[in-house]
C-alpha cells in the first residue's frame, strides 16, 4: 500500500534491504518524502524502524537499494534516539562544536538562532548534564538543524519525555515544517502519529506494511475503533 | 581536528578528579614499582642461638681463629636477635618476629678444629613458600661466605706452615724440633757433600735423595698457589657485550617513567574513543563530520600529549634526585615521544573495542599491568620456552620497546635507540590499524 507520487521529493528510496548476517532488518522498503512532510515511520519493536532512519540518516549504509537526498546540498539532519552530546560542555558549545564540524558558514549567528528557536537561550551556558530530558532533547533535535537541512530525522524523539515536554517537542517540531523542513521521525505511539503525523508508514518485519495518511490506516484495518485498534488489527490482519 | 581537540581538552579540563587520578596514581605506582627495583630488599630477621662458648678459637695449623669471627660473617646479612636457647629461637619464629632461626651448637669448634668432621648449624624456619625461599637463600649465601672466609683463614695458616718447612725456622706445632733446615735449603748443602763423596754406593743413595729434595722443594712452593686455587676455585671476571653498564637507579627511574607514560597514555586515549560512544556521540561524527582516521588520530595525540608532557616533567623531576646525562635530554623527548604515541594507538585500539568508558579502563588496565610486569622479567629467571613466550609477548605490545628506547636514551644502554624507535613505530601503525578495523562500525 503507498501514499502514490510526492510532490517535490527531497529525500527517496528504492529497494532498499538491510541485513545483519542471516537476519532482513529491511525488505525492499521504498518510499519518497515530499518537501514540508511530516512523516511517521511507526511500528512494533524490532520492526526495522531505526535501522531505517539510520539508513535515511546515513549513519548506516544499506545493505542493497539506494536513498537519494535531492534537495539543497544533500545534508540530511539527524537526532539519533539518545541524545548524543557531551554532558560536560554547555548547550552552547555543544551547538558551537557542531557548528564548526558541520562547517556553516557563521557558527555564532546559528548557534544564537537554534538557542532562540528551541527556546534555552537563558541556559545557554548551563552544562548538558544539568538539564532536564526534554531540554537535552531540544538541544539533540537543534544539533540536527545546525546546517539547516531541507529533511531531519528524528528517532523517537518523544519517548523519554513527559506529556508538558511532548507537547513543546512537537510545538518546536511542528515550525519547523511549517518553514518547509521534512521530517521523518519514528515512535511507538500511535496517538502521536494521529496528532501531529501527516502521513504514516507502517513497517513489520522490515516489510513496509502500510504508506499513506493515519486515518487511511483505519480503513486499511477494516475495524471500528481508533487509530491504536486499528493499527493493532492492521498489524494482525497481515500477520504480525 | 583542532575543534574535536578542544573540546577533548575541555572535557579533560572540567574532569578534574579524573585527571588527578590519572597522573596521580600511574606516577605513584611507577615510584612503587622504580623503589622496589633500586632498593635491595631489607635484611631479615633472623635469631640467632650461639651455643659455642663465649672467646672460643679454632686452631688451623699453628694459628687461632676466633669463632665469633666466623659468627660475624654468617650474620652479617641478615638483622640479627640474640637469643640465649633453641626453644627461644623457635619460639620467636613461631610469632613470626623472626623469619628464621640459626643455632650454633656448642661442639661447633670441636668439629671445625678436628679437620676431619663438618661442622654443622641448624636453621629453622616456618612462613610461606616465598619466605622459606628467601630465608634458605639468604642462609646459604651467608653460609657460603663464612666459609669463604673461614677457607682464607686455613690457606693463610697453611701458606705460612708451607714457608716454614721451606724456609726453615721454628714451627710452632707441638713436637715441632727447634730451627728447622728447611727444604729449600736441603739440596744446596746436599751438593756440597756430594762435591766431596767418591763414587760408590753411598753417593749414589746420596744423589738420589738430592735430586727428590729438588723436586720435592719446587713442589712444595708450587702449593701454596694451588691452595689458594682450591679455596676459591671459580673467580668472576664481568665482560658487558652491549651497550655500557646501566646503574640499577638510572634504570628503576627509566622503569617508572616507562610505566606512567603508558599508563596515562593507555587509559586516556581508550577512554576518549569509548567516551565518545558512551554519549552516543561517535555516530553523530562519523556520518560524514570527521573520519575514522582523523578521531583515532586525534584521540592518540591528545593521550600521547598528555602523558609525553607528564613523563617529561616526571623525568626531569627525578633528575634533580639521580645523577642523569642531560646532555642526553634530545634522546629523552625523542624516545618518551615515540613511545608515546605507540601507547596511543593502543589505547584507541583498546577504546574502539569497548563500549564504555568504564570498559575500557578496565581492559586498559588489565592489558597493560601484566605487560609491564612481563617486559621487566630477566632472561633466565623463568624455563626457556616460557621466556620465549614472555618475549613474543612482550614484542607485539609497546612497553618493552619503550623500555628499551629510554633505557637506551637515558642511559646508553643497548640495543640502540634506532632498533627500539623503528619497532615504536610499528607497533604504532600496527595497533592504528587494528583500532581502524575495531572502529569499522560506528554502533
Amino acid at each position: 500500500m503507498s501514499s502514490g507520487g510526492v510532490s517535490e521529493p527531497v529525500l527517496s528510496l528504492r529497494g532498499v534491504t538491510m541485513r545483519y548476517g542471516e537476519r532482513e532488518a529491511l525488505r525492499a522498503v521504498s518510499f519518497a518524502v515530499g518537501a514540508g512532510e511530516l512523516v511517521a515511520v511507526v511500528g512494533p519493536n524490532g520492526a526495522g524502524k531505526t535501522t531505517l532512519l539510520s539508513i535515511l540518516a546515513g549513519v548506516q549504509r544499506p545493505s542493497a537499494g539506494t536513498v537519494s537526498a535531492l534537495a539543497g546540498d544533500g545534508r540530511v539532519g539527524w537526532a539519533p534516539q539518545q541524545v548524543a552530546l557531551y554532558s560536560k560542555l554547555s548547550v552552547q558549545e555543544n551547538l558551537e562544536l557542531f557548528a564548526r564540524l558541520e562547517r556553516v558558514a557563521d557558527p555564532h549567528a546559528v548557534v544564537t538562532r537554534m538557542l532562540d528557536q528551541t527556546g534555552l537561550s537563558e541556559r545557554a551556558h548551563e552544562r548538558l548534564g544539568h538539564l532536564s530530558g526534554g531540554n537535552r532533547q531540544r538541544v539533540n533535535v537543534a544539533l540536527g538543524l545546525l546546517a539547516d537541512p531541507p529533511v531531519l530525522i528524528l528517532d523517537e524523539p518523544s519517548s523519554a519525555l513527559d506529556p508538558g515536554q511532548r507537547a513543546r517537542l512537537w510545538s518546536f517540531v511542528g515550525g519547523l515544517v511549517e518553514r518547509g523542513t521534512s521530517v521523518v521521525f519514528s515512535t511507538h505511539d500511535v496517538s502521536e502519529v494521529e496528532r501531529y503525523a501527516r502521513r504514516a508508514i507502517v513497517l513489520a518485519d522490515g516489510e513496509l506494511l502500510f504508506d499513506g495518511p493515519p486515518r487511511g490506516l483505519i480503513d486499511a484495518a477494516d475495524l471500528e475503533g481508533d487509530l491504536e485498534d486499528a493499527f493493532v488489527g492492521f498489524l494482525a490482519k497481515r500477520g504480525h | 581536528m583542532r575543534w574535536l581537540l578542544a573540546k577533548d581538552l575541555l572535557i579533560l579540563r572540567r574532569s578534574r578528579l579524573l585527571v588527578a587520578l590519572l597522573i596521580v596514581y600511574p606516577v605513584a605506582i611507577a615510584l612503587l614499582i622504580g623503589l622496589a627495583i633500586s632498593r635491595g630488599p631489607s635484611r631479615p630477621k633472623v635469631a640467632i642461638v650461639n651455643l659455642a662458648p663465649a672467646g672460643q678459637t679454632i686452631e688451623l695449623a699453628g694459628r687461632r681463629v676466633r669463632v665469633s669471627e666466623y659468627a660475624d660473617r654468617l650474620f652479617s646479612q641478615v638483622d640479627a636477635i640474640s637469643v640465649a636457647t633453641r626453644t627461644q629461637a623457635a619460639s620467636k619464629v613461631s610469632a613470626g618476629e623472626a623469619i628464621a632461626a640459626v643455632v650454633i651448637p656448642n661442639d661447633i669448634v670441636a668439629r671445625l678444629s678436628s679437620g676431619v668432621t663438618h661442622a654443622q648449624v641448624e636453621v629453622i624456619y616456618n612462613g610461606d613458600a616465598l619466605e622459606q625461599s628467601l630465608v634458605r637463600s639468604t642462609i646459604d649465601s651467608a653460609l657460603a661466605q663464612a666459609n669463604l672466609a673461614l677457607s682464607e683463614q686455613i690457606q693463610t695458616a697453611a701458606a705460612q706452615a708451607i714457608d716454614l718447612l721451606l724456609g726453615g725456622g721454628n714451627l710452632s706445632l707441638p713436637g715441632a724440633p727447634a730451627n728447622l733446615i728447611g727444604l729449600s735449603r736441603i739440596p744446596p748443602a746436599l751438593h756440597g757433600i756430594l762435591a766431596h763423596q767418591r763414587a760408590g754406593p753411598d753417593r749414589t743413595a746420596l744423589e738420589r735423595i738430592s735430586t727428590f729434595a729438588d723436586f720435592a722443594a719446587q713442589n712444595l712452593s708450587l702449593s701454596k698457589k694451588v691452595l689458594s686455587t682450591v679455596s676459591q676455585p671459580i673467580q668472576v671476571r664481568s665482560t658487558l657485550l652491549h651497550g655500557r653498564r646501566t646503574p640499577l637507579n638510572t634504570f628503576a627511574v627509566v622503569v617508572a617513567v616507562s610505566v606512567s607514560l603508558m599508563f596515562i597514555c593507555v587509559l586516556l586515549a581508550a577512554g576518549g574513543v569509548a567516551h565518545e560512544r558512551e554519549e552516543n556521540a561517535l555516530a553523530r561524527l562519523l556520518r560524514g563530520l570527521v573520519s575514522r582516521e582523523v578521531l583515532l588520530a586525534e584521540k592518540a595525540l591528545l593521550a600521547a600529549g598528555c602523558s609525553f608532557l607528564v613523563a617529561a616533567a616526571m623525568l626531569a623531576g627525578v633528575g634533580a634526585f639521580v645523577s642523569l646525562d642531560w646532555s642526553r635530554v634530545g634522546l629523552w623527548l625523542l624516545a618518551l615521544a615515540f613511545g608515546a604515541l605507540a601507547f596511543g594507538a593502543l589505547g584507541v585500539a583498546i577504546g574502539a573495542l569497548a563500549r564504555e568508558v568504564r570498559a575500557a579502563s578496565l581492559l586498559a588496565f588489565l592489558l597493560s599491568l601484566p605487560l609491564a610486569f612481563l617486559a621487566l622479567v630477566p632472561a633466565g629467571s623463568v624455563a626457556t620456552g616460557l621466556y620465549d613466550v614472555i618475549r613474543a609477548v612482550s614484542f607485539v605490545f609497546p612497553f618493552r620497546a619503550c623500555l628499551q628506547a629510554l633505557d637506551a636514551a637515558v642511559n646508553g644502554a643497548s640495543p640502540g635507540i634506532g632498533v627500539s624507535l623503528a619497532h615504536l613505530t610499528g607497533l604504532t601503525v600496527l595497533f592504528g590499524v587494528l583500532a581502524r578495523v575495531g572502529l569499522r562500525h560506528a554502533d
